[in-house]
C-alpha cells in the first residue's frame, strides 16, 4: 500500500522559499566529502547504493532487447557475489515498459520507472504529457519520472509548474511520481529550492535533480538543497518525500558520500530505496568492483563485469 | 571510539589517520640554529589530550635559556637578518613554506596528537593556512615600502612572541612570517601544552638554511614567556592569549619602549535575522562554536536569534549537533576533538555548572565519552539572560549561550554590550540591513553569512579588550615595523 | 581719562558650553616677562568625567557624519582661525614667542585645517583594502573611529601642536577631551570659542585647563576612553599612561614627531580601529556533476 504524496494547497507563496546561500551549501557539502567510510561501514554502504539504484537506459538508440538486458542485470547485478541485492528500479523510455514488465515479470523486487511527459525538454501539451502518463502506468510502470516545464518556471509562472505536476500526479494513479526539475537549468541554488518546494508541494513523491542529457546534472550541493526542501517539509507535515540525484554519479566513494548527506540531513529512516535513489548508469559497475575488492583483496578489471 | 548513538543502523566505523610520525623522547631549546639543554637541566612533559599518554618532554626554559635566546636573536638581527635584502629573506621564508607543504600531514597528526583538536581540522586548515600564512608573507618581504606610502619601512630588532594552545602551529606561523619578512628576529614561545609542532617548525626552519639565530623557539610556561617578553632587549611584544595575561603583560612592559600587539579573549555575537538563509546560518553557528572544541577567541559563542524564527532554528541546531561525532581526535571523521587540557575542562564545566545553577536550559547531544582523556560535549543554553556569567564570560570551549531579539537596534545593542570586541558575526539576506549591523557592531572581525574564516591576507584582531594591532594582511605588516608617528 | 580694559575671563569648554571648572580651582600660568596671564580654571576629575559623557553622547554621530561633512566643518575651522589671527597671534606673544614666530605657528595652524579637511574623505579610499582570500568571500578592511579620545597636548607647542594633534583625531571621526598645554592654555581657551561659533558639534572637543600630573591617573584610567594621544610626556608619565589603560585595554598613542611639524594621514589611523568584513560571493551552480 503506498503512501503518496498528495497535491496541497498550503497559501504558500513560492516566491517566498527561503533564501539559500550558495557559499554556506557548497561548505557543507564538502563536509560531508570529507567522511572516511571503511569496513563494514562500507561494505554496508555499498549494498545500499547496488540497492538504490535506477539502472536506467535512455537512449535514442534503445532497442527491447537492450531493455532485456538491463531487467536481467537488474536482477543479477554479478551473480559470482553472493547476497547482492537487486538494483531498485530499471528506467527507460515509456515505449519500454511493456518490454520491461515482460521481462521483469509481475513479481519483481525492481521497479519498472519509465521517463513521460516529454522527457528531455518537456515541451509539448499537457494533455500529450498526461496521455504519456497514463498510457505508461496502463503498460506496467510502477513509478513516472516527469520534467518540469522549466521555461514556464524561469518566467516565474510558478503556479503552472505547480498545476501541470498536479495534473501528471493525478494521471499516475497509484504510481509513484518523481519530479525532475533539470537544475542545471535553474540557474541558482534559490530556484532549487523553490521548484523542489513547487514539486513537493505539487505532490510529487520524489524530487529528483536532472535528466542526464545536460552537462550539469546531480551534485551534491544542489542535492542538499533539495534534501533540506524534503526535510522543511517532512518537519512541517510529517510526510516524507524521496530524493533521486541522477545523472553524473558514477564512481562509489561518490555515492557513498551522497548516503552520508542524506543519513546527517534527514536520517537514517531515507536510506531505503523507499526513498532515495541513484539514477545512474554506470555507478552500478563501479559499486560491484568495489564490492568485488572488498571480498578478495584484489584491486579489480572493468571487463570482469557486464557492461550493458 | 565514541559515536553518536542516534544513528544505530549505519554508524561509521572507525576511520584513523594510520601515518606513522617521528616525536623525539626528548626535546631541548632551539637557539642561534642549535638544540640546546636548557640550563636548569629541567624537562616538562607534554601528554596527548585524549588519551592522557605522555608524548615526550620538552625543556623548561629559564631566564637564562631566554637572555640566550634573545642574544642569538640580537646578534642575528645586526649581524644578517637587518641587513639582508628583503628579496634574499623572502626567499628564505618561501622555503619555509614549501617545506611546511611536504611536511603537512606529519604536522597535521602532532598537532592532533598534542593538541586534541580533530585531523580533520589541523589537515585542512592549521597546517595549509599555516603555510599559506609563509607563502604570502614571504611576498611582502621585498614590496615593504608599498605597503605604508611615505613611511620607511624599518624593522623594530628582536620579537618576543608568546602563543597560545589553541592553534600551536597557526599561530606559530602567524607570527613568524610578518615578523621575519619585516626584517626582525625572533624569540618565540609555544604553549606549555602543546609545544611540538612548534619544535617540528624548528627542524624545517633549520632545513630551510635560516641564518643562526633568526627564529628561536624555546618552550616553558608563564614564567619562561614573562622573561621573553621583560627582556630588555626586545623590541617588540606579540602576545596571545587571554585578556587577564595580556594585560599583565601590557602592565608589566609599560616602563619599557616595547612595540606591543595583543590579540586576546572574545565574547563574540553570531546574530541570526528574520530572514536569514536558516540552515547555512545553523551551520555557521556550529563552525562557530564547536570549532576547535570552542577553543577559539573569536568563537561564536553567544547567539542571538530573532523571536520570529527561533523555533526553527533551535530545532535545526539541536538535530545538526546530533551528527557531530566525539571522539578520537585522529579518527577522520571526528568533528569535536579532546579538550585541551584537564585544567580547561575544569574550567569548561565550572561555567557549565554556574549555567545550570542561573537557571538556563542545557541541551547536549547524547554520546559516549570516550574514558580516558579530557571531554566535554557539544553544549548550548538556551533561556540565558544577557546577565548571566556563561552569556558574559569568555569559557573557551564548546558551549554556546542563545538568546532571542525583536529588533535590529536590540541586538545591536546587546552584542555591542560587553567588555570584548574580536569578532561577531550576522546571518541576513538583505544587503542594506546587513550592511547596517556589520556597520554598527564593535568587533574587528565581522562575518557576514558565514563565520570563522581566516585568510592569512585577511587583517585579524580586536576593538576594546580583546587587544590591539592587527595580524594578518597589509595591516597586519605595521604590527612589526617602526612607524613614527 | 584712560578707558579701563576689561579682561577676560578664560573658562573650560565641554559638551559645546564654556562652564567653570565644579572645582572652583585657579592658577595663574605667568607668560612673557613674567606677566601672569589670567585666572586659568584647573579643570578637576570631574570636569573631566563631563567632558567624557559630553563626548561619549556625541561620538558615534560625529563618526557616522559623511566624511565630505566633516570635510567641510574642519575647513570651517580654518576659516574661522584665518578670521582671528590677530587674537592668536597675540596670545603667542604673550607666551613667548616673537611676532615672526607667532605669525608662522598660526599660519601653520590654519594650513593644518585645510590639510586635514582634505584628508576626511580620503584617508578610508587611500588605506582601506580589499582583501584577495583563498575563498569564495568578498573581504574587505575599513577604518573606524575608535570613539572617545583622551589628549594630552603638547605642552610647547599652545597653538600648531594642539591643532596637528586635535584634528587628526576629529577628522577620523573620533569625540575628544583635551588637557591643553598647562604653562600656554591661552590659545586652546580662544580656540574653543572659535569651535562653538564654528559648524563642529559641542562635544566633538572639549577642552580642559589645568595640571597634566593631577588627572593623569584618572584619564588614563577611566574606563570609557577609548584611546589616549599624548606628547611631551616624561617617562614616568608614559608608563603610567600604559599601565594605567591596561583596566579597559584603551590604546595609547604617544607622538613622537612634533605635531605642530608633522604632517601626515598615519596620525588619523592611529586613532581608527580596523574592520574587516566577510560575506560569500555566490555562483551560478556549476555545469559539471559529482562533488
Amino acid at each position: 500500500m503506498k503512501t503518496g504524496n498528495r497535491a496541497c494547497v498550503t497559501g504558500d507563496d513560492f516566491r517566498n522559499s527561503p533564501p539559500v546561500d550558495h557559499v554556506g551549501i557548497v561548505e557543507r557539502a564538502e563536509r560531508f566529502t570529507t567522511r572516511s567510510i571503511k569496513s563494514i561501514t562500507k561494505r554496508a554502504g555499498l549494498n545500499m547504493v547496488l540497492n538504490m539504484i535506477d539502472l536506467t537506459t535512455l537512449e535514442g538508440a534503445d532497442t527491447p532487447n537492450k531493455v532485456r538486458q538491463l531487467c536481467y542485470k537488474a536482477e543479477h547485478l554479478h551473480d559470482s557475489i553472493l547476497g547482492l541485492p537487486s538494483t531498485a528500479a530499471v528506467c527507460v523510455f515509456p515505449p519500454f515498459v511493456k518490454t520491461a514488465r515482460e521481462a521483469l515479470g509481475d513479481n519483481s523486487l525492481v521497479k519498472i520507472a519509465s521517463v513521460a511527459t516529454y522527457f528531455p525538454s518537456g515541451h509539448t501539451t499537457l494533455k500529450s504529457k498526461l496521455e504519456e502518463t497514463r498510457r505508461a502506468v496502463s503498460d506496467g510502470a510502477d513509478e513516472i519520472d516527469m520534467v518540469i516545464s522549466r521555461g514556464r518556471f524561469l518566467s516565474g509562472d510558478y503556479n503552472y509548474v505547480f498545476d501541470e505536476i498536479a495534473a501528471v500526479k493525478e494521471a499516475c494513479g497509484d504510481a509513484r511520481l518523481k519530479v525532475i526539475l533539470e537544475t542545471g537549468e535553474l540557474a541558482t541554488l534559490d530556484n532549487v529550492r523553490r521548484a523542489s518546494d513547487i514539486a513537493i508541494h505539487a505532490g510529487g513523491d520524489f524530487i529528483k535533480t536532472s535528466t542526464g542529457k545536460i552537462a550539469s546534472a546531480a551534485t551534491i550541493p544542489i542535492t542538499l538543497v533539495m534534501l533540506l526542501a524534503i526535510r522543511d517539509h517532512y518537519a512541517k507535515t510529517g510526510k516524507m518525500v524521496g530524493m533521486k540525484p541522477a545523472g553524473g554519479i558514477s564512481k562509489s566513494k561518490l555515492a557513498l558520500h551522497y548516503l552520508v548527506m542524506v543519513k546527517e540531513t534527514l536520517g537514517e529512516q531515507w536510506l531505503t530505496n523507499e526513498w532515495f535513489r541513484f539514477g545512474a548508469s554506470s555507478l552500478a559497475n563501479d559499486v560491484l568492483m568495489q564490492v568485488a575488492k572488498l571480498e578478495s583483496g584484489h584491486y579489480q578489471a572493468a571487463h570482469y563485469f557486464s557492461k550493458d | 571510539m565514541a559515536k553518536k548513538k542516534s544513528s544505530p543502523d549505519w554508524e561509521y566505523a572507525s576511520a584513523p589517520e594510520t601515518t606513522a610520525v617521528n616525536i623525539a623522547k626528548r626535546y631541548d631549546h632551539f637557539i642561534n640554529g642549535k638544540w640546546i639543554t636548557p640550563s636548569n637541566k629541567k624537562y616538562f612533559a607534554t601528554t596527548s589530550p585524549s588519551t592522557g599518554r605522555k608524548l615526550s618532554e620538552v625543556a623548561e626554559g629559564s631566564k637564562k635559556d631566554v637572555d640566550t635566546a634573545v642574544k642569538a636573536a640580537r646578534a642575528a638581527y645586526n649581524g644578517v637578518w637587518g641587513k639582508m635584502s628583503g628579496r634574499e629573506r623572502g626567499k628564505y621564508i618561501y622555503r619555509i613554506a614549501r617545506l611546511i607543504q611536504e611536511r603537512a600531514r606529519e604536522f597535521a597528526i602532532i598537532e592532533t596528537m598534542d593538541g586534541g583538536k580533530p585531523i580533520r581540522e589541523s589537515r585542512d586548515i592549521d597546517i595549509p593556512l599555516a603555510a599559506n600564512h609563509f607563502f604570502y608573507n614571504a611576498g611582502w618581504a621585498d614590496k615593504l615600502e608599498y605597503a605604508f606610502p611615505n613611511m620607511p619601512a624599518k624593522s623594530l630588532g628582536v620579537a618576543g612572541q608568546v602563543i597560545p594552545w589553541n592553534f600551536p602551529f597557526l599561530m606559530a606561523a602567524w607570527k613568524i612570517a610578518p615578523a621575519l619578512a619585516t626584517g626582525n628576529t625572533v624569540v618565540l614561545k609555544p604553549a606549555e601544552t602543546t609545544p611540538l609542532t612548534a619544535l617540528k617548525l624548528a627542524e624545517v626552519i633549520a632545513d630551510a638554511g635560516l641564518p643562526d639565530g633568526v627564529v628561536n623557539i624555546v618552550t616553558g610556561a608563564g614564567e619562561t614567556g614573562a622573561a621573553i617578553v621583560n627582556h630588555p632587549d626586545v623590541d617588540k611584544v606579540a602576545f596571545t592569549g587571554s585578556t587577564g595575561v595580556g594585560k599583565l603583560i601590557q602592565e608589566s612592559v609599560a616602563g619599557a619602549d616595547k612595540k606591543v600587539t595583543l590579540e586576546l579573549g572574545g565574547k563574540a555575537a553570531n546574530i541570526i535575522l528574520e530572514d536569514a538563509p536558516i540552515d547555512q546560518a545553523v551551520e555557521g553557528v556550529v563552525n562557530g562554536i564547536y570549532f576547535n572544541q570552542g577553543h577559539v577567541c573569536c568563537a561564536g559563542s553567544r547567539l542571538f536569534v530573532q523571536e520570529n524564527i527561533y523555533d526553527e532554528v533551535m530545532w535545526k541546531l539541536k538535530q545538526r549537533m546530533d551528527t557531530l561525532v566525539i571522539g578520537d581526535p585522529l579518527d577522520k571523521n571526528t568533528d569535536v576533538g579532546a579538550i585541551n587540557s584537564k585544567e580547561q575542562l575544569r574550567t569548561i564545566k565550572r561555567y557549565i555548572k554556574e549555567g545550570v545553577k542561573g537557571g538556563a536550559d542545557i541541551y547536549q547531544p547524547e554520546c559516549d565519552l570516550p574514558t580516558k582523556g579530557n571531554w566535554c560535549p557539544p553544549t548550548v543554553f538556551t533561556n540565558v539572560a544577557q546577565s548571566s556569567i556563561i552569556a558574559k564570560e569568555e569559557i573557551f570551549g564548546p558551549v554556546l549561550a542563545v538568546q532571542t531579539f525583536r529588533t535590529v537596534s536590540e541586538v545591536i545593542e546587546k552584542a555591542n554590550n560587553t567588555p570584548y570586541g574580536l569578532s561577531a558575526g550576522v546571518w541576513c539576506d538583505k544587503g542594506s540591513r546587513l550592511f547596517q549591523v556589520t556597520g554598527a557592531l564593535d568587533a574587528g572581525v565581522v562575518w557576514g553569512n558565514t563565520f570563522n574564516k581566516f585568510d592569512p591576507t585577511s587583517p585579524f584582531g580586536g576593538f576594546k579588550e580583546s587587544g590591539y594591532g592587527r595580524e594578518g594582511g597589509l595591516h597586519g605588516l605595521g604590527a612589526y615595523l617602526d612607524l613614527p608617528l | 581719562m584712560k578707558r579701563i580694559e576689561v579682561l577676560k575671563t578664560y573658562k573650560l569648554y565641554i559638551g559645546g558650553k564654556f562652564p567653570r571648572t565644579e572645582s572652583g580651582r585657579y592658577y595663574t600660568p605667568e607668560g612673557r616677562g613674567g606677566k601672569v596671564l589670567g585666572n586659568i580654571c584647573q579643570g578637576s576629575r570631574k570636569d573631566f568625567r563631563n567632558a567624557v559623557v559630553a563626548a561619549r553622547s556625541v561620538a558615534g554621530g560625529w563618526g557616522k557624519r559623511d566624511p565630505y561633512n566633516r570635510s567641510q566643518i574642519l575647513y570651517r575651522i580654518a576659516e574661522m582661525l584665518e578670521g582671528r589671527a590677530a587674537q592668536f597671534e597675540d596670545e603667542l606673544k604673550q607666551h613667548g614667542s616673537t611676532a615672526a614666530a607667532a605669525r608662522k605657528e598660526l599660519q601653520v595652524a590654519v594650513d593644518q585645517c585645510i590639510y586635514y579637511a582634505g584628508w576626511c574623505d580620503k584617508y578610508q579610499q587611500t588605506f582601506s583594502s580589499v582583501n584577495p582570500v583563498a575563498s569564495a568571500h568578498f573581504n574587505f578592511s575599513v577604518y573606524q573611529p575608535m570613539g572617545v579620545v583622551a589628549v594630552f597636548a603638547p605642552e610647547k607647542s599652545a597653538l600648531a601642536g594642539l591643532l596637528g594633534t586635535i584634528l587628526p583625531i576629529i577628522a577620523g571621526g573620533n569625540a575628544c577631551v583635551v588637557l591643553a598645554s598647562e604653562s600656554k592654555p591661552l590659545c586652546a581657551i580662544t580656540l574653543a570659542e572659535v569651535l562653538a561659533t564654528s559648524d563642529l558639534p559641542g562635544g566633538v572637543i572639549n577642552i580642559l585647563t589645568g595640571n597634566r600630573d593631577e588627572l593623569l591617573d584618572n584619564v588614563s584610567t577611566h574606563m570609557d576612553v577609548n584611546a589616549i594621544v599624548a606628547s611631551d610626556l616624561t617617562d614616568a608619565h608614559k608608563a603610567a599612561i600604559k599601565a594605567n589603560a591596561t583596566h579597559n585595554l584603551k590604546r595609547v598613542i604617544i607622538r613622537k614627531e612634533d605635531p605642530a611639524k608633522s604632517e601626515s594621514p598615519y596620525p588619523i589611523l592611529a586613532t581608527q580601529e580596523i574592520k574587516t568584513t566577510w560575506h560569500p560571493i555566490e555562483s551560478s551552480i556549476a555545469a559539471g556533476s559529482g562533488y
